[in-house]
């Protein structure tokens, strides 16, 4: 039986096309993935669904349970059944569970919150969605993975139908990750049907009952996978619509001697001074290597990456940063710039880019010296310098001038690796330096990898994702709780190997 | 999406940046032209328009200042106070103490300096809320200028200080009804002006860059020259250029400078837009704050002086409620509340739409009651057209 059809949906901007007769199918009870390029339009076409684009602004038809629904706005869709779950989670950080839960919608009598009623209801829609907290805490206080699954339980006290959750695992680790998508199959035997929106193909391969691939605005196909084994290369394929032969770019690593080395590194956390966070960590990278780091969220990873970075991260930091066998004094961000350290964050908006600013002035910020005499800024230069950062890096703009806001997440990520070039640094941090981007876009930036290490620059990459570790690096770290809990080389690295020392390191 | 939108009109979005770009001046002009009107041409005799220039020098002057603030993401709300305080301190040492006004005027800046490095200190590294350090600033020197005045007014100041405000730049050429080395000083701005815009566009054609249609080029240039000249005409008719004018617009200039063609500017602009990249990006953002608070110390300790040397007299009750007039011109110049986005030349504009308003609603004498209402609507209704355009962009 069909829960949900979208049918012929087109949507402009401003006499852009954005999505050309779109077609989508929910069964009832089903986890339906939608999957495409970053720009492909999934993200519109949920806005369509969910009203935040009213009836009148798009065109085609949306029925769900059988009726035409004429969507005026979020309040009139969610009254339905269908809600969405945004990947920047709409929970105010510092009410309690239970208060986001019913947040507009509070049981009250003449304007006065029951609030044994709440928690108690809280209470059961906790247990519901897994999540072992009391109805009291602070959202503040919870971890990504159990804020999502916060926003699950808003959902189910809304008695949803249909719920959408847009790339919900992006922020997660594995263990989370598999706790919310097992959630999810919990839910689908209670008959919620489910739209997932998400990059990793993995996850949609375990849980998922139809992928359905978007491309440049339109549906390309619907894969059916309760009754063909679906692979990964064709969905990609279809995603791409082209052949991706190798995911990742072919290399010889030509290795030399050490360049970088990080010594007994400590670092304590900035509030509570007397935990260590970093628990003497030793690393070194040589020119033309691609050095990997392993490990869960909260590892420890960005904040040793950070502190190393001029102290941008952490207090009492102690340890020695070595280039070409000298100590260094990295006690700066300008420090650590002036001696050939960069680091690209993981959190582009809120880390790595000014928004509302050009791309331009974007990629000169770190390195403003070099277009300008005399601290009066050269413009001609910067738009020079810009342009051939645009044209090298491909990315895809009208012009340089145009602020950076309006680009696509893997453009976005592009200018902060311009910025850093720019800075012609010796050895380069990359922090997640593929999160949220889509594959094309993926492969482009590994293949910057490959080449600056080809060019002789130290490269440092901390992931996530451990395929693509694997697929670049020529030696992995892997990094759980503050500790560097295991090293291997390019021959000997696998995923079991990785996890294993995490596990193992784990019950120690 | 955004790519094919812009490239099939390459003009187009550089006209729509200078519509909103050139709204404000565009505005300043009608907002003239109304109360020009209404006033029966009042407004804008030489002898007005001089006023109006003496009047919104020490706004416009703290204006340039606040802007830096406010594009760094904070605000100041000391500097009518610190105009009080400033103005007091330069009496006590003239009149009192009898200094010669080149060290008492040095004396009153440095204090300046010091009055923003000590609420600089505490918002930059302290990490306290601008709003707060500098409304107990607005006490506390609210408080010392009573203090340092003992309750009293004090004056009048030296003849060679008061030229500070009330002084003319001299005529060389003797000139009965035309100040005419005035007119030859706004001619001489005027073809500044072209020269400079000339080597711009040069430049920007040399790199590729895009740069507005020839003929809208030429247009706006000459209106822009045209105004500049009709302006210093209309001065020299009277006593000529103030000397105050003469500051005024080189530290515009200055500050324009800064702002858009200096390190410096850029990365106030960054710090402003997101603290966080700029800092990871190698930005000093905690000294960066800081200096922008000395700067407007100074800025105010020099509208403190011109304040006081145009009264001829420093009064406990000076510069009260300077600070609103201050915030909304560069507000209604299109700065942004939350940082990283404003004008120089916008925020001068602003201070100007204020004094326009002001002036003619007092030739036109409506009471100061309604004056107040009127002044706030405009500042409300600017800021909602520039959220409106955002929005509809």
């Amino acid at each position: 039986m069909t829960l949900l059809e979208m049918r012929g949906i087109t949507k402009r901007f401003h006499g852009v096309t954005a999505l050309s007769d779109v077609n989508l199918a929910v069964r009832a009870g089903e986890i339906h993935a939608v999957v495409g390029e970053n720009g492909a339009g999934k993200s519109t076409l949920m806005k369509v669904l969910s009203g935040v684009f009213p009836h009148g602004d798009y065109e085609g038809e949306i029925r769900f349970e059988g009726q035409e629904r004429r969507f005026a706005g979020i309040a009139d869709s969610e009254h339905a059944g269908i809600i969405i779950i945004h990947q920047e989670l709409a929970l105010v950080p510092l009410l309690s569970i239970a208060e986001n839960i019913f947040l507009g919608n509070e049981p009250a009598r003449f304007g006065v919150i029951d609030w044994f009623a709440a928690h108690a209801q809280t209470q059961a829609l906790l247990r519901k969605v897994g999540l072992n907290e009391h109805p009291g805490a602070l959202i503040t206080d919870l971890g990504v993975g159990k804020q999502q699954l916060v926003e699950i339980a808003k959902a189910l006290s809304k008695a949803v139908k249909l719920l959408i959750l847009d790339e919900p695992t992006a922020s997660l680790n594995e263990t989370d990750s598999d706790a919310l998508l097992a959630l999810l199959m919990e839910l689908k035997t209670q008959g919620i049907a489910c739209i997932l929106i998400s990059h990793k193909l993995n996850e949609i391969a375990k849980v998922a009952d139809t992928i359905t691939v978007i491309r440049d605005g339109s549906t390309v196909r619907s894969f059916d996978c309760c009754n063909e084994a679906i692979s990964e290369d064709q969905v990609i394929r279809a995603m791409v619509g082209r052949e991706m032969a190798d995911r990742y770019p072919k290399r010889t690593p030509e290795i030399g001697e050490t360049v970088f080395e990080i010594r007994d590194w400590r670092v304590h956390h900035p509030e509570h001074a007397d935990r260590l966070v970093v628990k003497g960590v030793n690393l070194h990278a040589r020119r033309g290597e691609i050095v990997g780091i392993a490990g869960l969220i909260g590892a420890g990873r960005t904040e040793l990456a950070m502190s190393v970075f001029g102290r941008s991260y952490g207090r009492r930091i102690s340890g020695e940063v070595k280039l070409h066998g000298r100590v260094v004094d990295v006690s700066t961000i300008q420090k650590a710039i002036g001696v050939g350290i960069a680091y690209v964050t993981e959190d582009r908006k809120g880390y790595g880019l000014v928004l509302e600013d050009d791309i331009q002035h974007n990629i000169s910020l770190a390195n403003l010296g070099a277009v300008s005499h005399a601290a009066v800024i050269d413009e001609g230069r910067e738009f020079k310098v810009a342009s051939e950062y645009r044209q090298k890096l491909r990315i895809r703009c009208a012009s340089v001038s145009q602020p950076v806001v309006n680009l696509s997440g893997g453009n976005q990520q592009k200018v902060v690796l311009a910025k850093w070039l720019f800075a012609n640094p010796e050895v380069l941090i990359l922090d997640e330096p593929t999160r949220g981007i889509d594959v094309g876009a993926k492969f482009e930036i590994y293949t910057l990898m490959v080449e600056l290490a080809a060019a002789g620059k130290c490269v440092v990459m901390i992931s996530s994702e451990m395929p693509e570790l694997l697929g670049l690096c020529d030696r992995i770290y892997v990094m759980n709780e503050g500790r560097f809990v295991g090293e291997f080389d390019r021959a000997e690295a696998s995923q079991e190997k990785i996890m294993r020392s995490i596990v193992t390191a784990a019950a120690a | 999406m955004a790519e094919t939108n812009t490239t099939v009109h390459p003009h187009a979005g550089l006209l729509k940046n200078n519509l909103r770009e050139y709204g404000m001046l565009i505005s300043l002009v009608a907002i003239m032209s109304f109360f020009q009107f209404m006033t029966d041409g009042t407004l804008l005799q030489p002898l007005n328009l001089t006023n109006l220039i003496l009047q919104n020098s020490y706004i416009v002057i703290m204006a340039l200042g606040m802007l830096l603030v406010i594009v760094a993401g904070h605000i100041d709300l000391s500097v009518g106070s610190v105009v009080g305080f400033i103005g007091a301190l330069a009496a006590v040492l003239m009149v009192q103490y009898d200094w010669h006004f080149v060290p008492a005027t040095l004396a009153c800046l440095v204090a300046g300096a010091l009055i923003g490095a000590a609420q600089g200190w505490f918002v930059a590294f302290f990490r306290i809320p601008s709003f707060i350090v500098t409304l107990a600033g607005m006490l506390v020197f609210k408080g010392l200028s009573l203090a340092l005045l003992q309750g009293q007014s004090v004056g009048p100041f030296p003849g060679s200080f008061q030229l500070l405000s009330s002084g003319f730049i001299p005529d060389w050429f003797n000139g009965e009804l035309l100040r005419t080395t005035s007119l030859l000083a706004g001619i001489l701005v005027a073809f500044a002006l072209i020269v400079a815009k000339l080597r711009e566009r040069s430049n920007q054609t040399r790199h590729d860059m895009a740069a507005e249609p020839y003929p809208f080029f030429v247009a706006k240039n000459l209106v822009f020259v045209a105004i500049i000249v009709a302006f210093s005409w209309k001065l020299a008719s009277y006593k000529g250029l103030p000397n105050v004018l003469i500051i005024m617009t080189l530290l515009m200039l200055f500050y324009d400078f800064v702002t858009t063609r200096t390190t410096i500017g850029r990365r106030i602009y960054a710090l402003g837009g997101n603290e966080k990249a700029a800092r990871l990006s190698g930005v000093k953002t905690q000294w960066l704050s800081f200096w922008t608070f000395v700067n407007m110390g100074v800025l105010a300790a020099v509208a403190g002086l011109v304040f006081a040397a145009r009264l001829n007299t420093a009064t406990p009750k000076a510069g009260t409620g300077f600070e609103l007039d201050v915030i909304a011109a560069c507000f209604i110049g299109g700065a942004s509340a939350s940082g990283g986005v404003g004008k120089v030349l916008g925020a001068v504009i602003g201070a100007f739409v204020m004094g326009v308003m002001n002036n003619g609603m007092s030739i036109l004498g409506i009471g100061i009651d309604y004056q107040q209402v009127i002044k706030g609507l405009v500042l409300l209704a600017a800021v909602f057209v520039d959220v409106y355009n955002k929005r509809k962009a």
